[in-house]
C-alpha cells in the first residue's frame, strides 16, 4: 500500500496529463425514452415499464428537456451547439443494460468545443471540453457478495432509462488538484443551471478519469490509464495522486504502462486493474433508426441562452468588484444559486454587504446547508427579515450579542426581529443617564478592579464592562459602556 | 367475365346464417346489422373451422376461445341496442404472433420467446379492440419475421390451404392461410422484404404493406426497425380499407409514425381508374420467370388497360441490387434487435451456465433457429468495427439510389404495376439454400427500402390451381390510390369464386 | 471470404455459442451471401447520402410528463430467475 503523501522525487520528472469525463443525471420529471418517473429511491423495479425493460416490441420517445437542459449545459460551456444531431445505437452485452445496447449519441453528439475555467493556486486556467452528448443510463447492479466471488447478481431497473449527459474534457486538465478543482466547478456550473443535483455520492453525477504521464517537454502522449469509481472530489484527487506516483515509478524502472482501466478502492487507497480486456470493445454503433433526427430550431436555442442565469465563477468575481468582498465570502456565498439570491436579496434591504456576508456566513449557514435550494428559499429567516435585523443593531436598537439570541428566536418562532425585540423587551439600554448611575453603582461596588485599572491592568476595564453588562442583563450598549467607563475611570 | 361481387353474393342472407366464415367483414357486419347473425354465432362457427381444419393447415400457435368469446358477447349487446362501434364491430380476426398481445402468450415464432406473456398490447392491437373486432388468436410465422415460406418457425410449418404440401409464403404465412382457409375474417401481419405480400400472392388473398409510418410499430416485436410496418390480410379490397383505416394513424409512441390524416380508404374504391398512368417495371418480367405468373400479370395489365388506364414501360434499374441491399440492412437492423433476447429478464434461460457470458450465449445458441442465427452473424459482421462502411454504410446509399429510382418512375407514372413474387408457391422443403430462398423478395424488397405503400391481389391461377399475385405500388401515402386501382381490378373479375378446397 | 477467426469473433460478439459443425457451416453460408452482397460494390456511391431513415421526419419529441408504471409483479413476471423485488442473473466475470 502505497501511502498518500508529498511528491515524490520521480514525479517530478514527468508531465501529467488528465481528462476527465463526467455522467450527470438530468433532473427531468420522466425518463430519457420514457414517461418512468426519476424520482431516487422508490422500491426496486417499481419504476419501469415495457419501454425501459428494454421488452420486446417497445420504441423510445425523446423527452424534450432532457435536451433543452442539454443546450442549456451546452451554452454555459461556451460549446457549439450541433443543432442537427441523432442518436446512435451503442452495443455491449450486461445485465444492467436491458436492450443491451445504450442508445447514445456517436458522429453528431449535441455539443461540442466548449471551456471551463478554473482557478488554479490564484490563476486562471480554462480546461477545454470536447464534447457534450445525451444518453440513456442503465439500472443498477447488486452482487451478491463482491464482484469477484459473487454466485448471482441482483437487477433493478429503476434507473434504466434516466437521462444522463456525458462531457469529456481535453486531456488538459494537469494535476489530481486541478481534476478536483475542474470537478467542482464542472458540478457548480451543472447544479447552477439546475440540470443535475450534482449528487456524487447518490450517483447522480459520475466521474472516470483518464490520466497519463509523459516526459517534461515531449510531445506525444504516454500511454493512457481510466480510472473508475470516483465518487467524490477527494477519491478523485486521492486516486489521481496514486495513479500519478504508480505510473511515475513504473516508468522509472522501465516498466511499460498497460492501457486498461483501474478502480480505485477507497478502503485500501490504491488503484487495482479489472481484468484488461484483450480487445477493446467493439460498439458497432449505428444510428438509431427509431427515432428520427433533431435539426434544432435557432428560437429552441436561443430561448434556451436567454433563460442561462449567471453562472457560478462570473457570479463570484462580480461579488468581489461589486460588493468589494473578499474572494473567500464569495465562494462561500455563490455556492448555490439561492444562497447568492438570498444574498444580493439581504443587500438590497440592508446595504452593508460585508455584515450581511459575515451573518449569512456565521448564523444563517449554521443551521441551513448553503447547498439546500429549497430550504435556502424556504427559510423564515428571509433576506428582508435578516435586513430588519440588522437594522437594529445598526441604529442601536440592540447589541450584537443580543442580535445573536433574536436570530434564534426568530428561526424558532417564525416572527420578525423587531416584535421580537418589542415582546421580550431587548431594547438595548442607551439612554445615558441611566448608564452612567449603573456605571457609579458598579464603580463603587466593585474597588479592586477599579485599583487594578488605575495600576495599569487594563484587563481590568473589562472585567468592569462585563459587570455592567450583567447589571443591564446584556441589554446595555457596548460601545456606549465602554465610553462612560473610560471617561469616569480617567476622572478617578 | 365481369361479375360484380354482389352478384356473386346473392345468397348472402343463407349464408350468413350458416357459413358466416366465407363473409367478407363488410358482408359479415351488414349481416350483423340486418341481424341475419350474430358477432357470437360468427366467432363460434370460426373457431369450429379452426377446431376441424387448422390441423392440418397449422396456421394458429394459440387459439384464445375463452377470450373471443367473451369479447363476442359484448359485441352483440352493442347491435342489440343499435350502437355498433363500426364497421369492424364484432369481426372475428387473427394476430401474427409478432405482435404483443396483453396476458396472452407472444412468441414471434421462436422458442426463445415461448413462455413470453407481454404485460402490454400492441398499439394496433389496442386499435383493433377499439373499434370492436374479436381476437381469435395467434397465428404461425417465420421465427422473429426471418423467412418466406414460415417453415422456419420454431413450432411447426403452416400449410398452403390450396395445397397442404406447399408453403402459404412467408413470414406472416399463418395469418395468410389463415385468412385463405376461412379461419379468420382478416388477419394482421407484417411486412419487412415482402412478408404480407409475398404469403397474400402464395395463398391468394389480399395483403398491403402500408407506408413506412403509416401504421404504428410500438409492440410489434421488431425485426428490421428501418423497413418494419404492419399490414392487413382480407379476402378483397374492401375489407383491406376498412381496417387499414383503423389501425392506421400517428402514434406518440412511435417516433416513426407519422401525423398524416387517415382517409375514410373505402371510399376511395370508385372503380375508376380512367386515365390513370400505370407504370409497368421491364425489370420485374425476368427471363426464365414462371410463364403462369407472367400470363396472369399481364393479361391483369390489359384488364386495367380495357378499364380505361394507360400503361407505359418504365425501369427501375437498381431492381438487381435490392435483395442484396436488404440482406445487409434487415440483418444488421435485426442483430442489433436481438441483442435483448439473452435470458436476463423474459424469455428462455438455458440452466446450468458456469456464469452470465455462459448462460447467454448458450440461451441464445438454444432460442434461436438456425435462419436467424445466420442473419444475427451476417448483421454483427456488417456493423462490426470496420465493416461497418463498406456493408452497412455503402448498403444504406444505395438504398437511396432504389428510392431515386421509385421517384423517378413516379415523376411519370401514378402507380406501378408488376407480379408480386418471381413463382407461385413451392413444396415444403424445396428452397433449401439461404439465396434461393431470398430471391423470393426480389419483386417486394424494393417497397420496404423506399418506404412506399404496394398491395398484392389475386389475378389468376397456375395450371396447379395455385394462385398468382398482383402487385400495385404508390406514392408515400397514397394508399388511397393503390386500394382504387387493386379494388377496380378485382371487381372486373372473378378470380375470388374459387376457394381452397379443405376437406 | 469470411475466416473461421472472423466466425469466431462475431459470434463471441453477438454472444452465440454455436457447435463446431454448426461454425463450419455458418462460414460456407456467410461467405456465399456475402459474395452474393459484394455485387453492390460494383455501385458508384460518390456523393449520395444515405438513408437511415424512410420517412423524412426530424424532431419528434414529448413532454417532460410522468406517466404511468408496469406494477412492480408485472415487471417481474416474465424474469426466469427473481430474488425478491430483483431479477437474478449469474455471477458476472469480465470477459
Amino acid at each position: 500500500m502505497v501511502k498518500p503523501g508529498l511528491a515524490d522525487a520521480a514525479t517530478m520528472n514527468y508531465e501529467v496529463v488528465i481528462g476527465l469525463e463526467v455522467h450527470a443525471q438530468l433532473l427531468t420529471r420522466s425518463k430519457m425514452f420514457c414517461g418512468c418517473p426519476t424520482t431516487f429511491g422508490a422500491a426496486p423495479n417499481t419504476q419501469t415499464c415495457p419501454v425501459c425493460l428494454g421488452m420486446p416490441g417497445v420504441l423510445p420517445v425523446i423527452n424534450r428537456r432532457a435536451i433543452e437542459f442539454g443546450v442549456k449545459t451546452a451554452l454555459a460551456f461556451g460549446c457549439r451547439v450541433n443543432a442537427a444531431c441523432r442518436f446512435a445505437r451503442k452495443h455491449y452485452y450486461y445485465p444492467d443494460m436491458p436492450k443491451n445496447f445504450q442508445i447514445s449519441q456517436y458522429e453528431e453528439p449535441l455539443a461540442e468545443e466548449g471551456w471551463l475555467d478554473i482557478d488554479v493556486a490564484g490563476r486562471m486556467k480554462r480546461i477545454g471540453i470536447q464534447r457534450l452528448h445525451l444518453e440513456e443510463d442503465v439500472g443498477k447492479l447488486v452482487h451478491e457478495g463482491t464482484l469477484e466471488t459473487a454466485q448471482a447478481s441482483l437487477v433493478d431497473y429503476n434507473r434504466a432509462g434516466v437521462p444522463l449527459m456525458e462531457t469529456v474534457s481535453k486531456p488538459e486538465i494537469g494535476s489530481p488538484e486541478e481534476a478536483a478543482i475542474y470537478l467542482k466547478a464542472f458540478r457548480a456550473v451543472l447544479v447552477y443551471l439546475g440540470v443535475c443535483d450534482g449528487d456524487m455520492e447518490k450517483g447522480s453525477l459520475r466521474c472516470d478519469a483518464n490520466i497519463s504521464l509523459r516526459e517534461r517537454g515531449a510531445k506525444e502522449l504516454g500511454t493512457k490509464v481510466e480510472i473508475k469509481n470516483l465518487n467524490s472530489f477527494r477519491n478523485v484527487q486521492h486516486a489521481l495522486e496514486f495513479e500519478v506516483r504508480r505510473q511515475a515509478r513504473a516508468l522509472d524502472a522501465g516498466e511499460p504502462i498497460v492501457q486498461e482501466t483501474r478502480l480505485w478502492d477507497a478502503d485500501h487507497g490504491s488503484t487495482r486493474s479489472m481484468r484488461s480486456k484483450e480487445f477493446a470493445h467493439d460498439y458497432r454503433y449505428f444510428p438509431e433508426p427509431d427515432l428520427v433526427p433533431l435539426e434544432l430550431e435557432q428560437s429552441f436555442i436561443a430561448e434556451a441562452r436567454a433563460g442561462l442565469p449567471e453562472l457560478p465563477r462570473a457570479q463570484r468575481q462580480r461579488f468581489v468588484s461589486q460588493y468589494g468582498l473578499p474572494p473567500y465570502d464569495a465562494d462561500v456565498l455563490t455556492q448555490s444559486r439561492a444562497l447568492a439570491e438570498y444574498f444580493e436579496a439581504a443587500v438590497r434591504a440592508f446595504p452593508n454587504a460585508k455584515v450581511v456576508s459575515n451573518w449569512v456566513m456565521s448564523e444563517l449557514l449554521r443551521v441551513l446547508p448553503g447547498d439546500d435550494e429549497t430550504a435556502i428559499r424556504e427559510t423564515r429567516i428571509t433576506p428582508s427579515r435578516l435586513a430588519g435585523l440588522l437594522k437594529l443593531v445598526d441604529d442601536g436598537t440592540i447589541s450584537g450579542k443580543i442580535a445573536k439570541d433574536v436570530f434564534e428566536k426568530m428561526l424558532r418562532s417564525g416572527d420578525d426581529a423587531a416584535s421580537i425585540v418589542e415582546r421580550e423587551g431587548l431594547t438595548q439600554v442607551a439612554d445615558t443617564g441611566a448608564l452612567e448611575r449603573i456605571v457609579d453603582e458598579v464603580l463603587a461596588a466593585n474597588p479592586k478592579p477599579v485599583d487594578d485599572f488605575k495600576k495599569g491592568k487594563d484587563a481590568a476595564k473589562g472585567a468592569l464592562v462585563g459587570l455592567v453588562m450583567k447589571a443591564t442583563q446584556g441589554k446595555a450598549n457596548p460601545g456606549l459602556v465602554n465610553r462612560i467607563l473610560e471617561q469616569k475611570l480617567s476622572k478617578r | 367475365m365481369r361479375v360484380s361481387s354482389s352478384g356473386y353474393r346473392a345468397s348472402l342472407k343463407t349464408e350468413a346464417k350458416t357459413e358466416p366464415t366465407r363473409l367478407t367483414i363488410h358482408e359479415l357486419v351488414d349481416a350483423y346489422r340486418a341481424g341475419d347473425t350474430t358477432p357470437t354465432a360468427a366467432t363460434e362457427a370460426y373457431l369450429a373451422r379452426i377446431a376441424a381444419h387448422d390441423e392440418k393447415i397449422g396456421a394458429f400457435l394459440t387459439v384464445t376461445r375463452d377470450e373471443a368469446l367473451s369479447e363476442a358477447r359484448v359485441s352483440d349487446e352493442r347491435y342489440r341496442k343499435g350502437m355498433p362501434r363500426g364497421p369492424l364491430d364484432g369481426v372475428p380476426v387473427a394476430l401474427k404472433d409478432v405482435f404483443c398481445t396483453r396476458r396472452v402468450r407472444t412468441t414471434c415464432g421462436s422458442k426463445i420467446l415461448s413462455t413470453f406473456v407481454p404485460p402490454y398490447d400492441a398499439t394496433v392491437v389496442t386499435r383493433l379492440r377499439d373499434a370492436g373486432a374479436v381476437v381469435l388468436g395467434k397465428t404461425n410465422m417465420d421465427e422473429f419475421a426471418m423467412g418466406s415460406s414460415t417453415e422456419h418457425s420454431a413450432f411447426k410449418p403452416t400449410h398452403n390451404p390450396w395445397d397442404l404440401a406447399r408453403v402459404p409464403g412467408g413470414s406472416s404465412g399463418g395469418s395468410a392461410a389463415a385468412v385463405a382457409g376461412d379461419l379468420a375474417a382478416a388477419a394482421l401481419g407484417t411486412d419487412t422484404g415482402g412478408s404480407v405480400r409475398q404469403p397474400a400472392a402464395f395463398c391468394g388473398v389480399v395483403g398491403l404493406k402500408p407506408t413506412y409510418g403509416r401504421v404504428s410499430r410500438y409492440g410489434l416485436i421488431a425485426f428490421a426497425s428501418s423497413l418494419d410496418q404492419v399490414g392487413p390480410f382480407t379476402r378483397d379490397v374492401q375489407d383491406c380499407a376498412l381496417v387499414l383505416e383503423a389501425i392506421a394513424g400517428r402514434d406518440t409512441n412511435d417516433s416513426t409514425s407519422v401525423d398524416e390524416p387517415v382517409p375514410h380508404y373505402a371510399a376511395a374504391l370508385t372503380g375508376n381508374v380512367r386515365g390513370l398512368k400505370i407504370g409497368v417495371p421491364k425489370e420485374y418480367f425476368t427471363p426464365g420467370m414462371d410463364t403462369d405468373v407472367e400470363r396472369s400479370v399481364r393479361d391483369a395489365i390489359g384488364v386495367l388497360e380495357k378499364l380505361g388506364a394507360t400503361t407505359q414501360e418504365i425501369s427501375l434499374p437498381m431492381t438487381d441490387y435490392g435483395i442484396a441491399v436488404y440482406y445487409i440492412i434487415a440483418p444488421a437492423e435485426a442483430s442489433s434487435n436481438l441483442a435483448r433476447y439473452d435470458g436476463v429478464k423474459y424469455g428462455l434461460r438455458t440452466p446450468g451456465a458456469r456464469d452470465l457470458i455462459d448462460m447467454m450465449s448458450r440461451t441464445r445458441a438454444a432460442g434461436f433457429g438456425a435462419e436467424v442465427k445466420r442473419r444475427i452473424m451476417l448483421g454483427t459482421y456488417a456493423l462490426s468495427a470496420g465493416y461497418y462502411d463498406a456493408y452497412y454504410g455503402r448498403a444504406q446509399k444505395v438504398r437511396t439510389l432504389v428510392r431515386r429510382d421509385f421517384e423517378r418512375a413516379f415523376a411519370r407514372v401514378d402507380v406501378i404495376v408488376a407480379p408480386t413474387t418471381p413463382g407461385v408457391s413451392f413444396k415444403h422443403g424445396e428452397k433449401e439454400d439461404p439465396i434461393a430462398m431470398y430471391l423470393n423478395d426480389v419483386f417486394t424488397v424494393g417497397g420496404n427500402l423506399a418506404g412506399l405503400p404496394a398491395v398484392s391481389v389475386r389475378c389468376g391461377f397456375s395450371a396447379a390451381g395455385l394462385p398468382v399475385g398482383l402487385q400495385v405500388i404508390g406514392r408515400a401515402f397514397d394508399e388511397s390510390r393503390v386500394l382504387r386501382v387493386a379494388h377496380a381490378y378485382e371487381q372486373a373479375t372473378s378470380w375470388l369464386d374459387r376457394r381452397p378446397q379443405l376437406r | 471470404m469470411i475466416s473461421d477467426k472472423d466466425v469466431e469473433h462475431v459470434a463471441r460478439l453477438a454472444r452465440l455459442a454455436l457447435t463446431e459443425s454448426e461454425r463450419a457451416r455458418m462460414r460456407e453460408q456467410l461467405s456465399a451471401i456475402l459474395q452474393y452482397i459484394d455485387k453492390l460494390k460494383a455501385i458508384d456511391v460518390e456523393g449520395v447520402e444515405p438513408t437511415s431513415h424512410a420517412v423524412p421526419l426530424v424532431n419528434v419529441m414529448r413532454d417532460d410528463e410522468p406517466g404511468p408504471c408496469l406494477p412492480q409483479s408485472d415487471a417481474l413476471a416474465n424474469a426466469p430467475d427473481r430474488a425478491g423485488e430483483f431479477f437474478r442473473v449469474p455471477r458476472i466475470i469480465e470477459d
